[in-house]
């Protein structure tokens, strides 16, 4: 049995160096025992580099080749891998799932000899990793989402924001280049316990890093609440379909969040006093005045 | 004493909630690598959900809810007592950056009540969109809503900032915008529709040479009100298919009818038929991307109303019953598509993982498709339904508990 210890968050090139390694002793999956030493790391400890990595593109590892598939020598010869592979396995080692780093080399064991592993989307191991990606990746899209930046004053020209988020997976790195693509304008730096991204207009730096809550307060959070609050619709209270595109996990850190439970709880009643109110007997002035205007402007043969 | 900013965006984002389009998907990729600010990048995304259930992707507000029109059905309508208010176009433009910087919405969704007439409504509508697009470099989402019988050339600048443009044909049938909104004109707002579409397909076609002006990339919509008048499901459809197909919209929204304030007296104040509104959206899906014919979903109903405890791929199946049980290995994708309980996403797994084996109902389940809902109506490599497909009972196992009714 070989141990295999990893940082594991969600650095896609550690894990390829450590199975590369592995595969090319012919170690099967049972032989391998994988451990992530990041899970136990602490926000203090001190050994650590502070590692701000230049660019996000070198998270990933230099594997992004054309070529379909990925060929690396090893002592018995010649293994490809299908780029599909790659691209899975990178989604999956997001995961914070400690089967990630153990399920992702089963996969590439098992397509030296069967190539077509992967289109088997029903497959158990393949199904799993689909699993993992498929939550990663919706991660990834509540981060685009959920994420709210409040403005800190700035030293420079560029307006400068920050946020907190708390991603479940290790998905800082895969989103950062959103954030860049989207805010290029303005400086950001966005925190999490899971990592932290910067942009500054020149660089992308990443961080897998704990990172600590900053506490900061925006004005213009009471704007969003107002919308936030206005924009519901009380005659169409749906808790069930709110909750689960917006789950409870998230609300702690979404400004408009605290305003939920109230709006919940009043609907019924505001529903019921519109009803009761009624219509009004008279119309504003300026309808009458319209209504005396349309009348004039009208054919006059009409009012023959 | 003037109303605050927040005093009016309360009003005016009140006044926007009835309409159901929140979309910010399918318009060009684009983002501020080479300067300005925003992106859109092909799916749409949900900031925030309201307890409504609905999608909080826009800055859905009103620029002012004054207006000269008394359509029965709107809050805004002229005769209302309903609290006025007005942004002025900068004011619009502040609050779209402001929230877009912090990450609350993909863009704006700006509407109007008529103000004046249509053409200066609409004139300070384009001057928001100009501004945010040429003044401030803004590269995310608006959506526009026309303002009907404005003059073709505001429609045509307003096609040049906006992704979307949209225009409601509000009731599902001539006689009802007749009845409920007088002075709006079908005929034109169909004619403003089909104008729409020949720029918008003029625009599109290749060039030799250079690439030419983005207009309205992610197409134009509308939005009908259910249950305001008395259309049937049918004939909501029918109409809807007829805008599909002729204007080519990208997406029909039905907006169940819903209690307002100071709700005019000729219609009803009833809770909103959302269930209704489920299936008409369910049977609007199965139009545009299942293969289904308006025809085919409404044949077995003979008042034209979807059956409300069950979808309508459900009862479309169970009203033909001949053509099942369906046997995954073997069928074509057309009829794969017609199983209940079977996705579009579903069926392209199955057709990939058959052409390596035979499908089991072990390997549906890893698909994520509920057994429940689809054995009696296939065939796998190690199960056959029998003689379930003729149970009489069959829609009972289907349709849910019965519930006590509850009044508003």
């Amino acid at each position: 049995m070989k141990r295999l210890d990893l940082r594991g968050r969600g650095d896609y090139g550690e894990w390829r160096d450590a199975a590369r390694e592995a595969l090319s002793q012919g170690l099967s999956p049972r032989e391998v025992e994988w451990g992530a030493t990041g899970a136990q790391v602490g926000l203090f400890d001190s050994d650590l580099p502070a590692d701000f990595k230049g660019d996000t593109a070198s998270i990933g590892g230099t594997t992004a080749t054309p070529d379909p598939y990925l060929t690396t020598d090893i002592r018995a010869g010649v293994f490809t891998v299908p780029s599909a592979f790659v691209e899975l396995s990178k989604a999956v080692l997001c995961h914070s799932d400690p089967r990630r780093f153990d399920l992702c080399y089963r996969l590439l064991w098992r397509l030296q000899t069967d190539r077509h592993l992967l289109s088997v989307v029903s497959d158990p191991d393949v199904a799993l990793a689909h699993a993992f990606a498929k939550s990663v990746g919706r991660d990834t899209h509540k981060m685009k989402a959920f994420v709210r930046f409040r403005e800190i004053p700035a030293p420079g020209p560029r307006r400068a924001f920050v946020a907190w988020f708390e991603p479940e997976h290790f998905i800082v790195a895969r989103t950062a280049g959103f954030f860049q693509r989207r805010f290029n304008d303005m400086d950001w730096l966005i925190a999490t316990p899971k990592g932290s991204a910067a942009w500054d207009g020149e660089a992308l730096r990443v961080s897998d890093e704990p990172a600590e809550k900053p506490d900061i307060r925006d004005e213009t959070d009471d704007l969003w609440r107002t919308y936030f609050a206005n924009i519901f619709n009380p005659a169409r209270l749906k808790v069930q379909a709110m909750q689960s595109e917006m789950p409870k996990k998230y609300w702690k850190n979404l400004p408009e969040a605290e305003l939920i439970p109230d709006l919940i709880r009043s609907a019924e009643q505001r529903v019921r006093e519109m009803k009761e109110r009624g219509a009004s007997d008279t119309a504003p002035r300026f309808h009458e005045r319209l209504q005396k205007r349309a009348d004039q402007s009208e054919p006059k043969r009409s009012r023959v | 004493m003037k109303k605050t900013l927040k005093e009016r965006l309360a009003i005016l984002s009140d006044a926007a909630k009835y309409d159901a389009s929140c979309a910010s998907s399918g318009t060009s990729k684009r983002d501020s690598s080479s300067g300005g600010l925003g992106s859109t990048e092909g799916s749409g995304i949900c900031h925030a959900y309201a307890p409504d259930g609905r999608c909080i992707s826009l800055l859905k507000i009103l620029m002012t809810n004054f207006c000269i029109f008394d359509c029965a059905y709107c809050i805004n309508r002229s005769s209302s007592n309903v609290e006025r208010a007005r942004f002025s176009p900068d004011e619009v433009v502040w609050l779209t950056l402001e929230f877009y910087r912090r990450n609350y919405i993909e863009g704006l969704f700006l509407s109007s009540g008529i103000i004046r007439n249509s053409d200066y409504t609409m004139e300070q509508m384009v001057r928001i969109a100009r501004d945010l697009r040429l003044k401030h470099d803004f590269r995310g989402y608006i959506h526009l809503k026309t303002i009907p019988e404005a003059s073709a050339a505001l429609i045509e600048e307003a096609g040049l900032y906006a992704d979307r443009l949209s225009i409601n044909i509000e009731l599902p049938t001539d006689a009802g915008v007749e009845a409920f909104a007088p002075q709006k004109h079908p005929a034109n707002i169909r004619r403003s529709m089909g104008e729409l579409k020949q720029k918008i397909d003029a625009a599109s076609e290749p060039t030799y040479k250079k690439r030419r002006k983005r207009f309205v990339p992610a197409g134009q919509s509308t939005q009908m009100i259910i249950g305001a008048d008395q259309a049937t499901d049918a004939t909501i459809l029918g109409s809807s298919a007829g805008l599909y197909s002729r204007f080519r919209l990208r997406r029909v929204y039905y907006s169940a009818f819903s209690p307002i304030p100071d709700a005019s007296k000729v219609l009803p104040l009833i809770k909103p038929p959302l269930v209704r509104e489920h299936r008409l959206y369910q049977a609007d899906w199965l139009y545009r991307f299942y293969g289904f014919d308006i025809g085919e979903i409404t044949a077995g109903r003979p008042d034209g109303m979807l059956d409300l405890e069950l979808d309508p791929k459900l009862a479309w199946a169970l009203e033909n019953r001949a053509r099942f049980p369906v046997d995954v290995n073997r069928a074509d994708k057309e009829m794969l598509l017609r199983v209940p309980g079977f996705g579009v996403k579903a069926v392209q797994s199955i057709l990939s993982v058959r052409r390596v084996r035979r499908l089991k109902l072990e390997d549906l389940q890893r698909l994520k498709v509920s057994l429940r809902k689809v054995k009696p109506f296939v065939v796998t490599a190690d199960w056959t339904p029998a003689r379930l497909i003729d149970r009489a009972d069959l829609r009972t196992l289907f349709a849910p508990e019965p519930q006590q009714l509850v009044l508003l």
